[in-house]
């Protein structure tokens, strides 16, 4: 453990010490380009993309806001498990916000994307609402599958978001399924698969590896290493844990995933390299403040000092707030930005309260996605014929 | 989805097919006599029916071990990669869990792959994809996310296979919500089932058998479907409904010969639909002979006789004159041994004496 925290901190104290900040201008306007230095990316069978991001202070404003929204949301979450009002298993995602703003800042709508069921950020990321995320974990109708899928199971298909996966490691062959079909269709897109470090270790991975190099899928391989497979740490789970480098014929880049620039300057190359040439692995560098659910403490396994080292030092958000505000962005802007959220996860909170539950013979529906003479037997007796509410299906 | 039941199941009863089915123990040899016109083998079926799916959309495409440039381990899809290309006519890894896995994740997209596994055991594999992000994904996702996939394959207990290689998987599959189990049995009915299949919009797991693939017969043309949901009546009778399905029917049809030389009477039923149960179908003919028999491959413990028995049990019991009779293999794996791999499946003479005990003596019919 103190191995570990030590190595964490040494990676933050690189950082730091490299993030100079240049100014193309000497008055940053909103458009205005500023050129930021992030860690340099560590490369396996690949060159690494340059550690000089561009960027813009309207840009820096979008990716703080969105990843303030999903803090808010993510500890509104963690108190409402707590009031007893989401219950079973929640996985919560408050430290890695940076991870999923740098991807979906290099990705359009038309990639598809798929992740484990730490999944509650994806659905907003893919345009759903906070309100839609907090009415599933509450369980009602209005949520994002309409209170049948829970936390674990968020889907948008309008926005190519295919979920939520409950099972480790289950979601890889589904992304090289997704990449494979954008093959097959011809589309100018790439597929990305998300796991953690402790799905790294799942054979299914190695398999959808195998095959994506075999076929040349437009894939890309997302580790979001934070360093604790559940409870066990990485170095007690993973002979190798330079998890980007354990696809072995497959290139890989390591990144530090607290760096909201450094994510979406390594995703925008890798999406490139996909499209052109297949298969790649990603691992960004990151940390969850939450333990793996809300049904672990988060502390018995690591100390608090290294919690709290990781929010005072890598936090993602602050770190952009600095940069903003390093750049002349208004700092009463800011705070109203913060309030406006605030507000929006509240009034989230309150209107899931209030949703309805759904109806009993939802239980019935969509068990089949084509009716086709199916009898679904009651278990007391008797047969239900599943109908399909036209206003429910999308 | 129902556009015409097939109506040459009659063919299927004759005595020269149920003996040559029980015969034949190796795979097809390469030059196929065609006695009649149109009789082709079920393996040629099969591959009719995926060639002409293909034909017609686009987005149907087959993945597998050795279903292109190999032709196929049981020749389903012989030569099809010429005519598709590599990316259609997919040969994959020896990677049940990842290839499943990537299959239904091509389907959540809108494709339609037909995923095959060599034997339907090693589909065990992969249960947690067919489960979890095949089976349950329309209802988990609220409705946004289909998969109309086709999981087919070789399953049953073939001529001395070894026990790994004769396993009956739709005792294991048919818990999982949201899929559909299919069994063929004749070369008509596999044709026109696996058409149905692929243009299904639920997940299909489509069981054929290891030794029904040299079965001759008469198959349908391209605009020849079948219910996937309707069970068929092979042989109608008043005294016992006998239930069966996949390699069973002719097990049974065998004993259906000697039966009638004794004044028996029996009805058969090929269930086809392993899961939905055909209930209309079923209760039918058990309101008409008051009396029931299911013969299965499936082992005795929670095999889909296991279900069919409970829910005839539980809807018709007043329907009932005897406790209904479940004919299944025996709780043990399948043994190499020629003699103890027949002891453990169901024989045509136990058919006989079931129904024997079942109906009573004939004399007190006259």
């Amino acid at each position: 453990m103190i191995a570990l925290s030590a190595a964490l901190r040494a990676s933050q104290a690189a950082c730091t010490s490299s993030n100079a900040i240049f100014r193309t201008m000497s008055a940053a306007a909103a458009s205005d380009k500023i050129l930021i230095e992030v860690q340099p990316f560590s490369a396996h069978k690949i060159e690494a993309p340059s550690n000089k991001v561009e960027t813009t202070l309207s840009e820096l404003r979008a990716h703080y806001l969105f990843m303030y929204r999903m803090r808010r949301m993510e500890i509104a979450a963690d108190m409402m498990y707590k009031a007893k009002l989401i219950r079973g298993f929640c996985h919560l995602y408050d430290g890695q916000e940076a991870v999923l703003t740098g991807i979906e800042a290099a990705l359009t709508k038309q990639d598809s994307i798929v992740t484990s069921y730490r999944d509650h950020c994806h659905h907003i990321s893919r345009g759903g609402t906070i309100e839609e995320v907090m009415a599933e974990l509450f369980g009602r109708s209005t949520g994002a599958t309409k209170g049948l899928g829970g936390s674990m199971h968020m889907y948008n298909r309008k926005a190519n978001f295919y979920g939520g996966n409950g099972i480790v490691g289950a979601q890889i062959p589904l992304g090289a399924g997704l990449a494979f079909a954008h093959k097959y269709r011809k589309e100018p897109n790439v597929a990305i698969t998300m796991y953690g470090d402790g799905a790294a270790n799942q054979g299914q991975k190695y398999e959808a590896l195998n095959m994506a190099a075999l076929w040349n899928i437009p894939i890309i391989f997302v580790c979001e290493n934070n360093h604790y497979g559940m409870g066990t740490a990485e170095w007690r789970h993973a002979k190798n844990s330079s998890f980007y480098t354990r696809g072995d014929f497959v290139p890989g880049l390591k990144a530090d995933g607290m760096d909201v620039l450094a994510v979406k300057q390594v995703v925008s190359y890798a999406k490139k390299y996909a499209l052109e040439h297949g298969p790649i692995i990603l691992e960004l560098d990151t940390y969850r403040y939450h333990g793996h659910s809300m049904s672990d403490p988060g502390s018995t396994y690591r100390s608090r000092d290294e919690i709290n080292a990781m929010r005072t030092e890598r936090d993602p958000i602050e770190r952009v707030k600095k940069l903003l505000l390093a750049n002349g962005f208004d700092a009463a802007e800011l705070k109203k930005m913060d309030k406006e959220v605030k507000k929006e996860v509240d009034d989230a909170v309150e209107k899931a309260k209030a949703a309805p539950i759904p109806p009993d013979h939802w239980l019935w529906k969509n068990v089949y996605a084509a009716p086709a003479n199916t009898e679904l037997r009651k278990v007391d007796g008797g047969y239900n014929t599943p109908d399909y509410d036209p206003e429910y299906k999308n | 989805m129902l556009l015409q039941r097939h109506g040459s199941s009659a063919k299927c009863m004759s005595s020269r097919h149920s003996r040559q089915s029980l015969m034949s123990s190796r795979r097809g040899s390469l030059s196929v006599t065609r006695s009649q016109k149109k009789q082709i083998m079920m393996w040629e079926a099969l591959r009719e029916a995926i060639d002409e799916e293909m034909e017609k959309d686009p987005t149907v495409c087959v993945m597998g071990e050795d279903v292109g440039h190999y032709g196929g381990s049981y020749k389903v899809t012989f030569g099809l990669y010429k005519k598709y290309g590599d990316m259609r006519v997919l040969d994959t890894p020896i990677c049940e869990n990842g290839f499943m896995g990537m299959g239904i994740g091509a389907a959540m997209t809108g494709l339609r792959p037909i995923v095959e596994g060599m034997n339907m055991g090693f589909l065990l594999l992969a249960f947690n994809q067919i489960s979890n992000n095949c089976g349950m994904l329309h209802y988990t996702s609220g409705g946004q996310y289909k998969t109309p996939v086709v999981i087919r394959g070789p399953g049953g207990v073939g001529r001395q296979l070894g026990a790994e290689h004769s396993q009956r998987l739709e005792s294991y599959f048919q818990s999982i919500p949201g899929v559909q189990l299919v069994a063929c049995s004749t070369v008509a009915n596999s044709k026109a089932l696996l058409k149905s299949a692929i243009r299904s919009e639920n997940p299909i797991i489509f069981f054929e058998h290891v030794l029904l693939y040299n079965i001759k017969g008469d198959a349908g043309g391209p605009d020849v479907y079948q219910s996937l949901e309707s069970a068929e009546l092979v042989r109608e009778g008043t005294d016992v409904s006998i239930f069966t399905y996949s390699r069973m029917r002719y097990v049974v049809m065998q004993a259906a010969q000697e039966l009638e030389k004794k004044g028996y009477n029996p009805e058969v039923i090929d269930l086809i639909s392993l899961k939905p149960f055909d209930m209309d179908t079923i209760s039918k003919s058990v309101r008409k002979t008051r009396r029931v028999i299911i013969v299965e491959e499936c082992m005795k413990t929670g095999g889909i006789g296991a279900s069919l028995s409970a829910v005839i049990n539980e809807s018709l019991f007043n329907d009932l004159d005897h406790e209904v009779v479940r004919l299944s293999s025996q709780d043990v794996p399948t043994a190499y041994a020629y003699e103890l791999e027949a002891a453990t499946i169901v024989q045509p003479s136990q058919v006989v004496e079931a129904v024997e005990r079942v109906v009573g003596s004939k004399l007190a019919y006259v």
